[in-house]
């Protein structure tokens, strides 16, 4: 028991002085996965809504896709990554493996079906005739769009949350393509996961409360938009 | 000098869903100013149709044209699309303040910001809500929420308005207040209106004239009366049901009743109106009672006339008789009756009604 007392005083030591290392840490997770989730956004709006509001061939096939690629899993992603950047491999002129480049490609990977998936639902979950009306207010494709996206920004909201809740907690990429350079590519998941191996159970349970600190800030987030009263 | 072309008009209209025909509208103008209601049973194609018309469903084959301009998916559509608006059975509002939602169609235009106010506050005061501007869409209640989705529609100031049931989800009290009103801007704004609606009383009391549609075909176009007196088949008439339908003027009013003129005859109602005002009457056939030889002489707020039988339907258990008493006058009698009575087509009888047996439709005076 001593050990786990010991390890959560010092966490909170290290926390309360702000431990340069711990910041530092922190601060170059939030940079990748907020970067990340930043990009998914771009790519998982625009083609979730793409989806939703096009009918062609094989949609069904891309629905489910879209769908299988929310739960993607991290160190598959980090493999395929890799394997791209690789110096032998596809985009190894970019020589950018192992930096948090190459961290926030791989997360972005992983949150980009999120984003997408949810998008795709929120926008079907608005009512059928909302376009027509939309459009029968005089508005340009773009403008029906766009209004589209205002009105279930809700859901999008949550689907952001989503998405960085599932990158700054992966570890898996993270590690694969960041190598976990002191300093340079370790973020909180990578360095609790080498802390723990080395036994600085200390440090690693500072991290550790980060992490869920930050978690419980997102699901706060969360559940408020959730017990918000429900669109009629 | 050609005739002006109307403000719309359609030919040989198409709409195919999963193969089978859902609209088939082989012809359909509508003037500038008038009032068109689209009646029929769920599922006759109205919502089609007035989707269709407003070029949000693209359809098969046919064509549309607006002023005389040829419409098509690729020529004129936006530019048509912001000259119509249309209203839908639920408010579809927008998830933001009343100001805002009212703001949409013409934010959409790009127009400026102090024209938009004007707009908006003009057409809440029209709707009787501008005490609602600031607040949440998803906070207000369903009639004022359908009020506020016209107010967005009429802020366009649109040269052809679409309305698809929107009274449909409202209930009676509500209902009948917007209705009011609506009717009052449409006729201050000559604003063209095709109006969708299962509800024939509704038509009745909006409409310059009336479409019958079923299976996704108009069955008959014409003025109310006519649609209503002379439907054109079996289905048409038990659809607008077989009532006869009178248009005249009150000329004299009394103690809750008032006389009115009807084809140059006075007929007694119960109600208040305005003398010179037009009303519509209703009088089912079931409350009409037929006497031979016909009778002298009126029994309190009876209307008795002198009647032709002009024609004798039967129907079963009943049968129809078509009475002309200067005014058409529909009759059912049972078959005793009608032995009893020795009833023939050209006798000469006497109809009478109790004046609380008409249902009395107010008219808007148009301006």
């Amino acid at each position: 028991m001593d050990l786990i007392l010991d390890g959560i005083l010092k966490a909170f030591y290290l926390l309360i002085t702000l431990d340069p290392e711990v910041l530092g840490i922190t601060r170059l997770s939030l940079q990748v996965s907020g970067t990340a989730t930043l990009i998914s956004l771009f790519i998982g709006i625009s083609i979730g809504t793409m989806v939703a509001l096009t009918e062609f061939a094989g949609r069904r096939l891309v629905v489910s896709l879209i769908n299988t690629g929310m739960g993607l899993p991290p160190v598959v992603v980090g493999l395929f990554v890799t394997i791209f950047l690789w110096r032998n491999g596809p985009l190894g002129f970019l020589e950018i493996l192992y930096t948090p480049t190459a961290m926030i490609i791989a997360q972005a990977v992983i949150a980009s079906p999120i984003v997408m998936g949810i998008t795709l639902a929120a926008i079907q979950a608005l009512p059928k005739n909302l376009r027509l009306q939309i459009l029968s207010l005089g508005a340009t494709r773009a403008q029906m769009v766009w209004i589209l996206v205002k009105e279930a920004k809700l859901p999008l909201l949550a689907g952001v949350m989503a998405g960085f809740g599932g990158v700054i907690s992966e570890v898996g990429a993270s590690i694969m393509v960041g190598g976990n350079i002191k300093g340079y590519s370790r973020v909180l998941t990578t360095a609790t996961v080498m802390e723990t191996s080395r036994g600085n159970f200390d440090i690693a349970i500072a991290l550790s409360i980060i992490l869920l600190l930050l978690a419980y800030f997102i699901n706060l987030v969360l559940t408020h938009i959730q017990q918000r009263e429900r669109p009629r | 000098m050609t005739v002006p072309a109307p403000l719309l008009a359609v030919r040989e209209l198409r709409v195919q869903r999963g193969g089978f025909l859902v609209l088939d509208i082989s012809s359909l103008t509508v003037e500038e100013g008038t009032i068109l209601s689209l009646i029929g049973p769920n599922g006759a194609g109205k919502t089609t149709l007035l989707q269709t018309l407003a070029c949000l469903i693209k359809p098969h084959g046919g064509e549309l044209s607006f002023k005389g301009q040829k419409v098509t998916s690729d020529h004129g559509l936006l530019q048509y699309r912001r000259k119509l608006a249309m209203v839908f059975q639920e408010p579809l509002l927008f998830d933001t303040t009343v100001f805002q939602n009212v703001a949409s169609g013409l934010k959409i235009r790009g127009m400026d910001h102090s024209e938009i106010e004007n707009r908006v506050k003009q057409n809440l005061e029209r709707f009787g809500i501008p005490h609602l501007l600031d607040r949440s869409a998803r906070k207000i209640s369903g009639g004022e929420a359908q009020r506020v989705a016209l107010a967005r529609a009429m802020a366009i100031q649109p040269e052809i308005l679409f309305l698809d049931e929107p009274f449909a989800s409202l209930d009676p009290p509500t209902r009948e207040s917007l209705m009011e009103d609506l009717e009052k801007i449409l006729r201050q704004t000559n604003t063209t209106t095709i109006f969708a609606t299962h509800d024939r009383m509704e038509a009745l009391r909006l409409s310059d004239r009336i479409a019958v549609m079923n299976q996704g075909r108009i069955l008959q176009i014409g003025p109310p009366e006519e649609v209503m007196n002379q439907p054109g088949d079996e289905f048409i008439a038990s659809f607008v049901g077989v009532e006869t339908i009178l248009t005249g003027r009150a000329v004299r009013k009394g103690q809750g009743t008032f006389m009115a003129s009807i084809d140059g005859r006075e007929v007694e109602a119960v109600g208040e109106v305005e003398i010179g005002e037009p009303v519509v009457f209703c009088i089912r056939p079931e409350n009409v009672t037929l006497d031979v030889p016909p009778r002298r002489g009126a029994t309190s707020a009876r209307n008795v006339f002198p009647a032709t039988i002009t024609r004798i339907v039967p129907l079963g258990l009943y049968y129809k008789v078509h009475l002309d008493c200067g005014f058409p006058l529909v009759a059912y009698v049972t078959g005793h009756s009608l032995e009893n009575l020795s009833l023939h087509e050209g006798q000469l009888v006497s109809a009478s009604f109790k004046a609380t047996a008409i249902h009395v439709i107010r008219k808007t005076l148009k301006p």
